[in-house]
């Protein structure tokens, strides 16, 4: 027997009001730590510290909660060096772990609410784990005092052990019950930096040891509960297609199959196991209604992008009128460039865990945002916000996939859960799987995007004026975000990188238009970034040579107001022997790029095999992202973030043929691969201004400095992208 | 439909689909996770395990083709090149999200107990089939480099 919803919802996307419902009282001072709520009364009873960021256990283990999703780029690490170096705990006793759903504890300080993204986790968070970890010490040091009997002044803790000259001596897990029951210090002491034993120096990464033996419940996928049903869902093959009918005789009949439910947004299949559910799937017959679903095909769409960067948008930039200026330029130069939508591709496709036993319901997954999902979570099962509980997993990777605005994994889930309720079934926990097709056709893209350029130059060869106009759909009108993020109307998200630039160009101008269209478009690593350091840094790349200058000398002159950028300007150049001949066969390019707060320069090197085909063999790259936390760490984000950009510039798009996917799988969309990926050599600006993020600045240069190096070797400038649509690939 | 086969030196029955991949044979029948579903047709390698000591990619090998089979997955995988290679890996902290990284040990351990000193050009065609979304490619092959060392001292 099917049981079908009465009507198919829709999704409730969280209102203007809830968002700033949810925001409300979370901003304001950073939290610390809290007063003894019962609970931590209780741990402290039992010899154990409690406290939102930090916990010290009697084995002498100390948990440092990382309130942000770590999905590969070492956050939970990171934030755990903050905490340990303030604390004087050792290497080997912490343990991460990520932080339940909390906005009142774990909001994002820029957010607020609880979500990351934006390369925010170390920049919102680096005073708030360090005073954390300096509360906890205060309160282990004073309890220690007490005990021995000592001034507090003459106590020193270091590599997790607390002694007095005395001779008395004890461990961090020794004293935690005892710790537990001091006052929170409002303003503990933090350390200056001469003192830090492991921020800027080294503090390998505690998770990857669970990752090299395959241990269980590390990922959403493989979380298990007792009883725990698996669903596929057969979801439109059009964005914004529903369904109309469908005929689930032959699915039923798979083994394993528990039954087979409609959901708004289309049909799941739940099963015993994951491979009843994925086979029973395939037999499933379902007419869709196409009614509002795209149907176009992507080069349609380019055409209507590309028209509307020829007529007048909405103004994101306006120095002058800059239609006269170029009127008034000895030359103009007139660009136009196009990009396509790119799927995320984590490696962990997208899944979730779910129960609902009708008053209170639990998810486990990698959420990015939890404050969204927990609400509208709450919103479609009807069930207070506090009888929503959800449990943050590691994620295999993200990219920005799991940042949605829109909750669909938790909205759908939280449908599927309430459907098998109230189709009489035993309240079993669900996981909902994505096959790699879900989640590649699934959509959520980079946007695609038109760019027309106009540079105006004077007889001397100077900038006299830039006109710039994009189109793309826009990743926040319509969305919760809308309200914080578009307070003027104008999308930043989509223009940042360039209206922003520091480039000093006596005038710029930039205009902006939203195209519509039903397929859903998200952040990915580095956003507007993306596209937008591709033609501002291929463009100067051009002027340059229009004008003759090296494309390091015209950058520098245009940075002069631009110190930071300039410094890792230089030092990629310097490191690079951008000065020096190249072997035979040799060419390089260049470009640099502020994203997040964080400044990166990449001086490529590239050569053609026999093919034709470009082969880039070494990136040299600069960093600026502030005080650097875990230099390691940076550098391991750095060439992720490069090879992470080379591969979608070389070779990614996901192409819509009358509006269905073409590109489903890694046979199609094709990742880079190590044979791709270049000798990389990553050096760190020794910085003391406050720490930004380091997750998405690797990427946006690569592709620029790939594409002039190019130019630097043929002259063929690239503006259609991927690099296969060249021919270089 | 049963099967009798070998898991990590085990005998298991799996009594499933013979159309079942063995990879959720693995995952859901025997609650062994560390091998990882990423495409499902055989294009990413997070699923490999080794057949006899050959990578092989799980997603696309059916149980009914599995009866006597000895299949070694990352849960199991021991010797001289595997630990190596997990030493290295870790030392050198190659994993980011991580997810890939059971398919990239087993191919890279598989490669080790083949050709103890590899070249990069045979680094590339061993794993070349071992997709790693967050690119810690350039860390994989230093750390294959450096078990090759650990293996020889
Ligand atoms: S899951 Fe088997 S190769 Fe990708
Ligand atoms: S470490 Fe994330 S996919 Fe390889």
């Amino acid at each position: 027997m099917l049981h079908l919803l009465q009507k198919p919802l829709e999704a409730p996307k969280p209102s203007r009001r809830t968002f700033l419902k949810m925001s409300a009282g979370a901003v304001g001072g950073l939290i610390i730590a809290a007063k003894m709520p019962n609970a931590a009364k209780a741990a402290a009873d039992a010899g154990e510290f409690v406290q939102p960021f930090v916990h010290i256990r009697p084995d002498n283990t100390v948990v440092v909660l990382s309130k942000h999703l770590d999905k590969g780029q070492g956050t939970a690490n990171g934030l755990a060096t903050l905490v340990a170096d303030e604390l004087d705990a050792s290497h080997e006793q912490i343990l991460l772990e990520l932080a339940p759903s909390n906005p009142q504890l774990y909001a994002n300080s820029l957010f607020g609410v609880q979500g990351t993204g934006g390369s925010t986790a170390m920049p919102n968070a680096f005073m708030q784990y360090r005073q954390a970890g300096a509360a906890a010490k205060a309160m282990v040091v004073s309890a220690a005092a007490k005990e021995w009997g000592v001034p507090a002044g003459e106590i020193t803790v270091s590599g997790g052990v607390v002694s007095h000259s005395s001779g008395k001596s004890a461990t961090l897990g020794e004293l935690a019950g005892l710790a537990a029951n001091e006052d929170v210090p409002a303003e503990p002491a933090l350390k200056t930096p001469d003192q830090w034993v492991y921020i800027g120096k080294s503090f390998p990464r505690k998770d990857v040891k669970n990752k090299t033996v395959g241990a269980p419940n590390t990922y959403t996928i493989d979380f298990n509960r007792e009883g725990m049903l698996t669903a596929t869902v057969a979801r439109s093959p059009r964005f914004g297609g529903t369904v109309k009918s469908f005929d689930a005789t032959e699915a039923k009949k798979v083994a394993g199959v528990v039954d087979i439910f409609q959901i708004p947004n289309g049909v799941a299949v739940v099963a015993e196991s994951t491979w009843p559910a994925i086979k029973a799937r395939d037999l499933l017959e379902i007419e869709w209604d196409d009614s509002a679903a795209e149907t176009r095909s992507t080069d349609a769409m380019m055409t209507e992008l590309k028209d509307m960067t020829t007529k007048p948008g909405l103004k994101v930039r306006e120095d002058g009128d800059v239609d006269a200026a170029l009127d008034a330029s000895a030359k103009v130069m007139e660009i136009d460039y196009d990009f396509p939508f790119l799927a995320h591709g984590a490696m962990e496709p997208l899944d979730i865990v779910g129960e609902f036993d009708g008053e209170t319901a639990q998810f486990w997954f990698g959420s990015q945002i939890p404050t969204i999902d927990h609400n509208v979570a709450s919103t479609i099962l009807g069930i207070p916000f506090e009888k929503v509980s959800i449990n943050t997993l590691w994620a295999g990777g993200s990219f920005g996939r799991r940042a949605q605005g829109d909750a669909h994994p938790v909205s759908e889930i939280s449908f599927l859960l309430k459907a098998m309720r109230e189709a009489g079934m035993d309240p079993r926990p669900v996981k909902i799987v994505w096959t790699r097709e879900d989640d590649m056709a699934g959509g959520y893209y980079r946007p695609m995007s038109a760019h027309k350029i106009k540079v105006g130059l004077d007889g001397d060869g100077n900038v006299t004026a830039v006109k710039y106009n994009i189109a793309a759909k826009s990743i926040i009108k319509g969305t919760a975000f809308e309200p914080m993020l578009m307070p003027n109307g104008v999308d930043h998200n989509m223009t940042e990188g360039a209206s922003d630039t520091t480039y000093s160009f006596p005038m710029m101008n930039m205009d902006q238009a939203f195209q519509e269209t039903p397929v859903p478009v998200l952040w990915w690593r580095s956003v507007g970034h993306t596209h937008t350091a591709y033609v501002m840094e291929t463009m100067i790349d051009r002027i340059a040579k229009e004008t003759g200058k090296d494309p390091v000398a015209l950058r520098l002159e245009l940075l002069k107001d631009d110190p930071r950028k300039t410094n890792v300007l230089k030092l990629a150049a310097e490191k690079a022997g951008w000065d020096t001949p190249l072997p035979e066969g040799r060419h390089r390019g260049v470009a640099v790029h502020k994203s997040f707060g964080s400044y990166v320069a990449e001086v490529v090197e590239i050569s053609f095999r026999e093919d034709g085909t470009v082969k880039v063999e070494k990136v040299t790259a600069a960093v600026d992202c502030g005080v650097p936390v875990n230099p390691d760490n940076i550098r391991a984000q750095v060439e992720g973030g490069i090879g992470y950009g080379l591969g979608a510039i070389l070779r990614n798009q996901v192409t819509l043929s009358d509006g269905y996917v073409e590109e489903t799988n890694f046979d199609t969309y094709e990742s880079l691969r190590i044979s791709d990926m270049p000798e990389i050599d990553v050096h760190i600006v020794a910085s003391t201004e406050a720490p930004t993020g380091i997750g998405e600045p690797g990427t946006p240069p690569i592709g620029p400095a790939v594409a002039n190096a190019i130019a630097a070797a043929k002259d063929e400038w690239i503006t259609s992208l991927p690099f296969t649509k060249a021919g270089l690939v | 439909m049963s099967v009798t086969l070998k898991i990590n030196g085990e005998t298991r029955t799996l009594d499933a689909d013979p159309e079942s991949p063995l990879l959720w044979a693995l995952r859901d029948e025997l609650g062994m996770t560390g091998t990882k579903f990423g495409c499902g047709i055989a294009s990413c390698g997070a699923c490999t395990v080794h057949w006899d000591g050959m990578p092989i990619r799980s997603c696309q090998t059916m149980v009914g083709d599995l009866e006597g089979a000895e299949i070694t997955t990352i849960e199991g995988v021991n010797g001289k090149a595997a630990k190596a290679v997990q030493e290295a890996w870790n030392e050198l902290d190659v994993p980011q999200c991580g997810y890939c990284q059971s398919g990239q040990i087993m191919a890279a351990t598989a490669l080790l107990t083949d050709t103890p000193k590899p070249t990069d050009e045979d680094i590339d065609a061993a794993m070349d089939g071992n997709v790693c979304r967050c690119a810690t490619y350039a860390r994989i092959r230093k750390a294959i480099h450096a078990a090759a060392d650990k293996m020889e001292a």
